[in-house]
């Protein structure tokens, strides 16, 4: 803003540094600010990802013990879950980049598995079977209870998870 | 020795021995005299209380385990729990538990076929039981807690044949059907009268009153008896179904017919003069034909001929007329005859190559949707047009690999979706593949898999140069078409509280726990499943399963067919092993292979059978064999086992290194799946008899017929001989190989030719001459093809005969002795 003045070689580039510094100073709190502001964006992103993910958990614990009891046929039981599935991966992935982008490794590494295990089962049926919930299938061999137990161990995970992303995020409001 | 037993009163003392059938004339001499003395000097070892008989030849296995067969007396090294020696007056489990060296005793079969053990029951429960032809468990002694069963190593599961034609079937008409209150279990011959007014369910324990017009008899018209109605005495009984057990009413029975256009020359030779399908006044027919387009036929009555409809557009299916495509049979007959004649005709010119499968399988679900009924399917090729198209996935280099098979499981869910779609509209679908190439039978095979249908596979089929194929075809075509037929059933396998059937195996849609949807029900299909037990069965002495099979027949009546079985429960391990079935226990390790071989990988499944072996004679082995000999150790119930596994190992469906063609080995998995156990037994493990020497010496008479009985002889090169002929029964096939020098008596007496040079290659039906011995033979083969519900037809191909011949090394697969050294060296490991 000052411009370049002609200077000495020796003093200019204090003046220059000094015209710089109180720009910086005048709007705030500067580069922490920012970073805050991201932080608190990052875990409420998260945490809103979260709780449809445990939406989506509770959703499949419903849908599985309504089949178990006999409430609903297993092909209507396994369209409405093969539906979510894709939603699911897509909501794992997201939350996994997110915390892959804003560089928290403990959370990143926390994610990580779900995610790669929801992909792995994705890509692994057999290309003669409707999907990762198969109605043919899915009474054999126990299926059914291992999908149920798969589904119970993701919601509590992802309770966890919830709680760490509310704390972290009432802990990056508060440094707002 | 008296002792008391658990349920109070002394235990029977052992009777007098009785001094057991032998016939000296089969005593097979020993053939190594070293072997002989070894057997001998083993017995010495083990405490007096075992030789009992020290004149029995041992070598000679010509004891059937029979109820009525006495106890060797006295304990022996595997003794019976006192409490279930009290319950069983006529036992044979210490026959069952006899200790059999493997590698000593070569001839390990019973002459006649072998018998289902007889559970370990109270008599007046055994002989109410259900037939063991119609339901049958692996394990004739349950198991207490799973970890029992687990020590075993055997697996726990149910055979059933429930809609298998019975000669005597008690069929009642009641008002009311009396069920339990909580677990809907019909009334049975187990439960238990409180009083005479209140019945204990034996399935949940829970009491329930009796009905008040259940107090009176109809058959011995008297009152306040409930336990001798007939539901209470018979464990197989028919009801005929009140309205409430119909979802709607009985719909007529509903045929169609529908092939690809190169199959008609076979439907042609196939279809009889007269169409005899089970039904009423009310049975529709229809027929659809498709290649590249799809071909309806307008059967209005008043019309002078059919009238043929195409409907090219196959990616958007419509029926183009609303109804009259599927008629009434009685009336319209001879228009169908008109078109039947007519049709190989038509298209006889074509030169099609394509065939649309998936759109035609659309447009005929839409017509049988309304009704549901029965669809069949005849295919001559791979469909590679529209929907559903497939590739050819076979690489013929592949076949003979001995390393994994590829391309088992179904390379597209199209049909599997449509089954799906058809069994919740009751519609079955069976398929006829005629086809001499690659079709793919991984993917066709799902649309009567989960639609309840049937598959027939005739390879290499043509009707000029193939005629025993189309003989094949035909006789089977007959029994398709003029079998009993129950449409719409479901069935619900109901066990004791406590165990939970966790696998199913069969053609059939498991719509929800325990319910299987079957669209069709035919008297040749066969059914298993797996149990495990949930909670422990500590306070119980028996438990029951219950087969209710719910259908509407043909003559459009809702019928409940009900069987009940009852089983002991054990908490020793050599209970376990005295109650095992063998064959049931073959038979389910056959589905659960096929399965494995579908989900992982075929390597995977043959490791898991020859596994099966090893850990269950180990656990017999570690913890029922008191004295450690060397030597492969089984209890006489499963002395066959390896001789079964090995058997396995060596079938079509399972083998490597052998040439195999793809469809030819996933057939064969889909019948191990498919069948009733006596036939995928004869099919794993033929019954091989000598017929030239056949005599009336023991011959039973049936229908004042004399059937001659020969033995039944080991499937190995070293009971043949060129001096013999003999007839190899494969369950639908049968061989019979005739020696180079055979007598030429027999040949011909039986055969009608005079030398061996004249016998022609494809005989497949034997000549009616009237000599006694072909007599007798023809009443043997007779008799043998009438025990089987499909055609039966011989022929003389060697190739095939020698592959049965499982006993015997082959370039890629172990002798019996090799296969049992291997696992004795893999259990002492």
């Amino acid at each position: 803003m000052q411009g370049t003045l002609p200077s000495s070689p020796l003093g200019g580039s204090t003046t220059v540094q000094h015209v710089s510094h109180t720009v910086e100073e005048g709007t705030g709190k500067g580069p922490s600010t920012g970073r805050w502001k991201m932080e608190a964006v990052v875990f409420i992103l998260s945490l809103v990802d979260c709780c449809a993910l445990i939406f989506l958990s509770v959703y499949f614990i419903i849908t599985l013990s309504d089949l178990e009891c006999d409430y609903i046929n297993a092909r209507a039981c396994c369209s409405k879950l093969n539906k979510w599935v894709i939603p699911e991966m897509v909501g794992q992935c997201l939350s996994t980049m997110l915390m892959l982008v804003s560089m928290h490794w403990f959370t990143f590494f926390l994610n990580l598995p779900v995610a790669a295990w929801n992909i792995y089962r994705y890509v692994k049926v057999p290309l003669g079977n409707m999907g990762v919930f198969d109605p043919t299938e899915i009474h054999n061999r126990g299926q059914l209870k291992s999908h149920m137990k798969e589904a119970m161990i993701k919601l509590g995970y992802h309770l966890l998870c919830f709680f760490i992303y509310l704390y972290s995020m009432i802990l990056a409001l508060i440094n707002d | 020795r008296p002792a008391q037993s658990a349920l109070g009163g002394p235990l029977p003392l052992p009777p007098a021995r009785v001094p057991e059938r032998r016939t000296p004339a089969r005593c097979h001499a020993p053939r190594h005299p070293g072997r002989h003395a070894a057997l001998h000097s083993g017995p010495s070892a083990l405490p007096a209380g075992e030789l009992r008989q020290p004149g029995v030849n041992r070598l000679t296995q010509t004891l059937v385990p029979v109820p009525l067969s006495q106890p060797l007396g006295g304990p022996g090294p595997a003794q019976l729990s006192p409490s279930l020696a009290a319950m069983s007056l006529q036992s044979s489990t210490p026959e069952a538990l006899r200790v059999v060296n493997l590698l000593q005793e070569r001839n390990l079969l019973p002459p006649i076929p072998i018998p289902p053990p007889t559970p370990c029951l109270q008599q007046d429960l055994q002989k109410i039981n259900c037939n063991p032809e119609v339901f049958r468990s692996t394990l004739t002694s349950i198991p207490q807690t799973q970890s029992l069963l687990n020590k075993a190593k055997m697996p726990l599961g149910l055979l059933l044949h429930p809609f298998k034609d019975l000669s005597q079937l008690p069929v009642v008409t009641s008002s009311t059907i009396v069920r339990c209150r909580s677990c809907r279990t019909y009334i049975n011959p187990f439960v238990s009268f409180l009083d005479q007014r209140r019945w204990k369910c034996n399935l949940c324990y829970r009491v329930n009153d009796v009905p008040e017009e259940f107090m009176y008899n109809p058959v011995s018209r008297s009152y306040g008896e409930p336990h001798k109605r007939p539901e209470v005495q018979n464990a197989t009984i028919e009801f005929i179904a009140p309205s409430e057990y119909m979802l709607r009413p009985p719909q007529p029975a509903v045929y169609l017919f529908h092939s690809s256009t190169w199959s008609h020359n076979a439907v042609e030779t196939g279809l009889p003069e007269r169409l005899l399908l089970p039904g009423d006044s009310r049975t529709k027919i229809g027929f659809v034909t498709f290649d590249s387009t799809i071909h309806f036929y307008n059967l209005q009555e008043g019309l002078s001929q059919p009238q043929m409809l195409i409907v090219s557009d196959i990616d958007d299916i419509f029926l183009p007329t609303p109804d009259s495509l599927l008629v009434n049979l009685n009336e319209c007959k001879e228009l169908v005859q008109d078109l039947l004649k007519s049709l190989p005709t038509l298209f006889q010119k074509t030169m099609e190559t394509q065939s649309a499968l998936g759109s035609a399988l659309q447009a005929a679900y839409k017509l049988l949707l309304p009704t549901g009924g029965r669809m069949s399917v005849f295919q001559t090729q791979l469909p590679n047009l529209g929907v559903g198209a497939l590739q050819s996935r076979e690489d013929p280099n592949q076949r003979a690999s001995a390393k994994d098979v590829q391309h088992l499981s179904p390379a597209t869910d199209f049909y599997k979706k449509l089954a799906l779609d058809c069994s919740g509209q009751q519609v079955a679908v069976d398929l006829f593949l005629l086809s001499s190439q690659y079709c793919d039978l991984a993917s066709l095979g799902c649309i009567s898999r989960y639609s309840a249908g049937s598959v027939y596979y005739y390879p290499s089929y043509h009707h000029q140069h193939n005629p025993a194929q189309v003989e094949c075809f035909q006789r089977d075509l007959k029994r398709y078409l003029t079998r009993k037929i129950g449409f719409e059933a479901v069935m619900r396998i109901r066990c004791s509280k406590g165990m939970s059937i966790h696998t199913f195996h069969g053609n059939f849609f498991v719509r929800s726990t325990d319910l299987l949807s079957l669209p069709n029900v035919n008297p040749d299909a066969g059914f298993a499943v797996q149990m495990s037990i949930e909670e422990n069965l500590d306070d119980m002495q028996i438990v029951s399963f219950q087969a209710a099979l719910l259908y509407t027949s043909s003559k459009g009546e809702r019928r409940i067919r009900v069987h009940t079985l009852c089983l002991p429960v054990v908490n020793s391990l050599s209970d376990i092993f005295a109650g095992a079935d063998v064959q049931a226990i073959t038979g389910l390790l056959a589905c659960m292979a096929v399965d494995r071989s579908a989900t992982a990988s075929l390597s995977d499944a043959r490791d898991a059978m020859t596994n099966a072996a090893i850990d269950s004679l180990a656990s017999y082995r570690q913890s029922v064999l008191s004295i450690q000999q060397p030597g492969l150790l089984a209890p006489a119930c499963l002395r066959l086992f390896p001789l079964f596994i090995l058997a396995l190992l060596k079938q079509k469906a399972f083998r490597t290194g052998t040439s195999t063609r793809l469809d030819d080995r996933l057939f064969a998995m889909c019948q191990l799946k498919y069948q009733p156990l006596v036939y995928s037994m004869l099919m794993i493990h033929p019954a091989l008899y000598r017929v030239d020497d056949l005599s009336d010496e023991g011959a039973l008479n049936i229908n004042e017929r004399t059937v001659p009985q020969p033995r039944v002889l080991q499937l190995s090169v070293e009971k043949l001989s060129r001096e013999a002929a003999f007839l190899m029964d494969a369950g639908t096939v049968m061989y019979l190989w005739v020696g180079r020098s055979c007598q030429p008596a027999f040949l011909t007496q039986v055969l009608g030719v005079s030398s061996y040079a004249a016998v022609p290659d494809n005989l497949h039906l034997l000549p009616e001459l009237d000599t006694a011995e072909s007599q007798r033979t023809r009443a043997f083969i007779g008799w043998l093809r009438d025990q089987r519900t499909h055609h039966v037809d011989e022929s003389q191909l060697k190739p095939t005969f020698m592959q049965n011949m499982i006993e015997d090394r082959t370039e890629s697969a172990l002798s019996y002795y090799e296969f049992l050294l291997h696992l004795q060296q893999q259990i002492s490991k």
